[in-house]
């Protein structure tokens, strides 16, 4: 218990008055990801919290930010993406629904330790309604040296704020994060005769929620824009 | 007490505001000038007129002035006698044609055929016979004649400049003491502003160095602002990022003024970052991973692949679509693209070898062959593929004047 909270405990056993219970948690609130599979299954992203997604190349993990950051954007929210390795593309994104002139784009051209400056930043200035942090292609050496103290400052900083702070990683680095959602490739969707009318039409992915409660896996389908 | 000056052969409006700063432009060679607090520094009416009339003369201007209680029967004077006249009852105008008023046509046609040719015979008319021949404007036209009018004077203000500079004694050649200089220009303009309900829109810095040379830097903040705090901050950031080549000796700073940003949040919209804020924390931002590199991703009207250019401030444009759409398979780009080798077996890829990149592939489709801009120097003509490679993961490759280059990934 906290020691303002023990303090507070002594006053009313000094005064012979009952101590209250402690205020229940607000139930956080959350954001819808765009992909309906995914919202019955997970139940959006909490705000005020860090969501990690993570999960191999071509697993899926940018699809699902992205198709974050158009709900959000849909939903009149400004958003922020800190981009560590300059690897955001504006014209899928636009392709995919988010509205790029409510998405502040932070490059960052392979600096993690900008990235990470940069968010923090972002978070204290607040009026956000989603932060990004696309760590997808850094190497998993250099995103893990990012103290826990960074990411524990990182939940501290957010959990006031409206702001849901998602972070996306080849692996699992941030050990605070209230919602952990791994992504994996199931098939990748091809039309026509190879060699002659072949069109990538779509990759099948799958996510699995890993943190608080492991859920059965949520499939969904990224269709290839336009 | 009004003045009026009426004349040709120099400007009035100069003329005028050599005896105060309330002036009216009645007209581009006619101007009115209230002279009732000017008693207390020339002396009576009569000395006022003579005062004028001398530096009318002074200036070339061969005047009318006309004094009177109220600045239409001073204007009506001034256009109608030479020299100074003052106009203490309505008869003194009675000898002034009616044509002097600027009456409508058709009412100058009536009182023609009604044998009235001056204020004289206008003023005489009954009011009730006026009312109810020529209208509310036959009215208004009479008591002009009889030299009455209530209007207030409207005096036209000249342009304010906001600007202020100071020449320094000592060459200043850091920052921080700069920032103490501009603090306090920065304090000045932003009172100057705000006396006048203003913001800026612009603020222009230029600061003379001991070399001779200028170095200017100009701020466009996304919303009009007149905080000197935040001029300040994203001043002080900016000259972070480009300081004076030399030594500081005069600093000016100059302001676009604007009608202020007033916004109304409404209840049910979502919040967004207060632009001012957000400025400073982009500034800030700018600082650490460079100029350009944040702000809002714009599309410009190309096909080029992978073209953007980053803005600030673009308006948000009001989003209407469905609330679910079904995901869009998105693109990490490989910027700048990677140099491959590529293995072709027959017209397909067969094999990918780029940095960290290995792999034999699995399936692709292609070529797209996408070209443009090929009547400029920067034209593009290339073949893409879209290749899965052995540990499945997705490529885009392009081919261009024979050199494989690894685009990026679908993730």
């Amino acid at each position: 218990m906290p020691a303002a909270a023990l303090q507070n405990t002594g006053k009313f056993h000094a005064l012979g008055l009952p101590v209250p219970a402690p205020a229940a948690r607000k139930p956080a609130q959350s954001l819808p990801t765009g992909i309906p599979e995914v919202d019955r299954r997970i139940g959006g992203i909490p705000r005020g919290a860090i969501t990690e997604i993570y999960g191999p190349a071509s697993s899926g993990r940018t699809s699902l930010l992205i198709s974050l950051l158009a709900a959000a954007t849909r939903n009149q929210e400004t958003c922020a993406l800190v981009d560590a390795d300059d690897s955001f593309d504006p014209a899928a994104a636009a392709a995919v629904g988010v509205d790029l002139s409510r998405l502040i784009w932070i490059r960052c051209g392979g600096r993690v330790e900008h990235a990470l400056k940069a968010a923090d930043l972002l978070i204290e200035g607040g009026g956000f309604g989603l932060v990004g942090m696309d760590l997808g292609d850094a190497l998993p050496r250099e995103a893990r040296r990012i103290s826990l103290a960074s990411w524990f400052r990182f939940r501290l900083a957010v959990e006031p704020t409206p702001a849901a702070l998602v972070v996306v990683g080849r692996e699992s680095y941030v050990s605070c994060a209230a919602l952990k959602l791994e992504m994996r490739r199931r098939k990748v969707e091809w039309s026509g005769v190879p060699g002659c009318s072949r069109l990538l039409r779509g990759v099948h992915w799958e996510v699995e929620r890993r943190k608080p409660v492991r859920s059965a896996p949520a499939a969904f389908e990224a269709r290839v824009a336009g | 007490m009004y003045a009026c000056i009426h004349g040709r052969g120099a400007p009035v409006l100069a003329c005028a505001y050599a005896f105060s700063p309330l002036v009216e432009e009645a007209a581009p060679d006619t101007a009115v000038i209230d002279i009732a607090a000017l008693e207390l520094l020339l002396g009576p009416p009569e000395k006022i007129a003579e005062a004028i009339r001398q530096h009318a003369l002074q200036t070339g201007l061969e005047p009318g002035i006309g004094i009177a209680s109220n600045p239409d029967a001073a204007i009506h004077a001034a256009r109608g006698f030479m020299g100074i006249t003052f106009v203490r009852r309505g008869e003194d105008l009675g000898p002034l044609p009616v044509e002097l008023l600027s009456p409508p046509p058709e009412i100058l046609e009536t009182l023609d055929q009604w044998g009235i040719r001056t204020f004289h015979g206008l003023a005489n008319l009954p009011e009730p016979g006026v009312a109810a021949r020529l209208g509310p404007e036959g009215v208004r036209l009479r008591k002009l004649a009889c030299g009455e009018g209530s209007r207030p004077l409207d005096p036209a203000y000249p342009d304010p400049v906001f600007e202020e500079s100071l020449e320094l004694e000592y060459a200043v050649d850091l920052l921080e003491p700069l920032a103490f200089i501009l603090a306090r220009l920065l304090n000045q303009l932003c009172r100057k502003l705000e006396e006048r309900g203003l913001a800026a829109r612009e603020l222009d810095v230029r600061l003379g160095l001991e070399s001779r040379e200028e170095h200017r830097r100009a701020l466009r903040p996304p919303v009009p602002l007149r905080n000197p705090r935040t001029f300040l901050k994203l001043l002080q950031l900016d000259l972070e990022r480009n300081p004076p080549p030399a030594p500081v000796l005069a600093v000016t700073v100059a302001a676009r003024p604007a009608r202020p940003r007033v916004h109304q949040q409404g209840l049910f919209t979502p919040l967004a970052p207060e632009p001012e804020k957000l400025e400073l924390t982009l500034a800030r931002i700018e600082v650490l991973v460079g100029e350009g590199n944040a702000g809002s991703p714009e599309l410009p009207d190309t096909h080029r692949p992978g073209a953007f250019r980053m803005v600030r401030n673009s308006p948000p444009r009001v989003c209407n679509g469905p609330k679910e759409t079904n995901p869009g398979l998105a693109f990490r780009a490989f910027r700048p693209a990677k140099p491959a080798q590529v293995r072709m077996a027959g017209e397909q890829p067969a094999q990918v070898v780029a940095q960290g990149i290995r792999g034999l592939v699995r399936s692709a489709a292609g070529p797209w062959r996408s070209s443009g801009d090929w009547w400029t120097a920067e034209g593009w003509d290339r073949d893409e593929w879209d290749v899965e490679l052995s540990d499945g993961v997705l490529y885009r490759l392009y081919c261009e004047q024979g050199r494989w280059f690894v685009e990026g990934s679908y993730d």
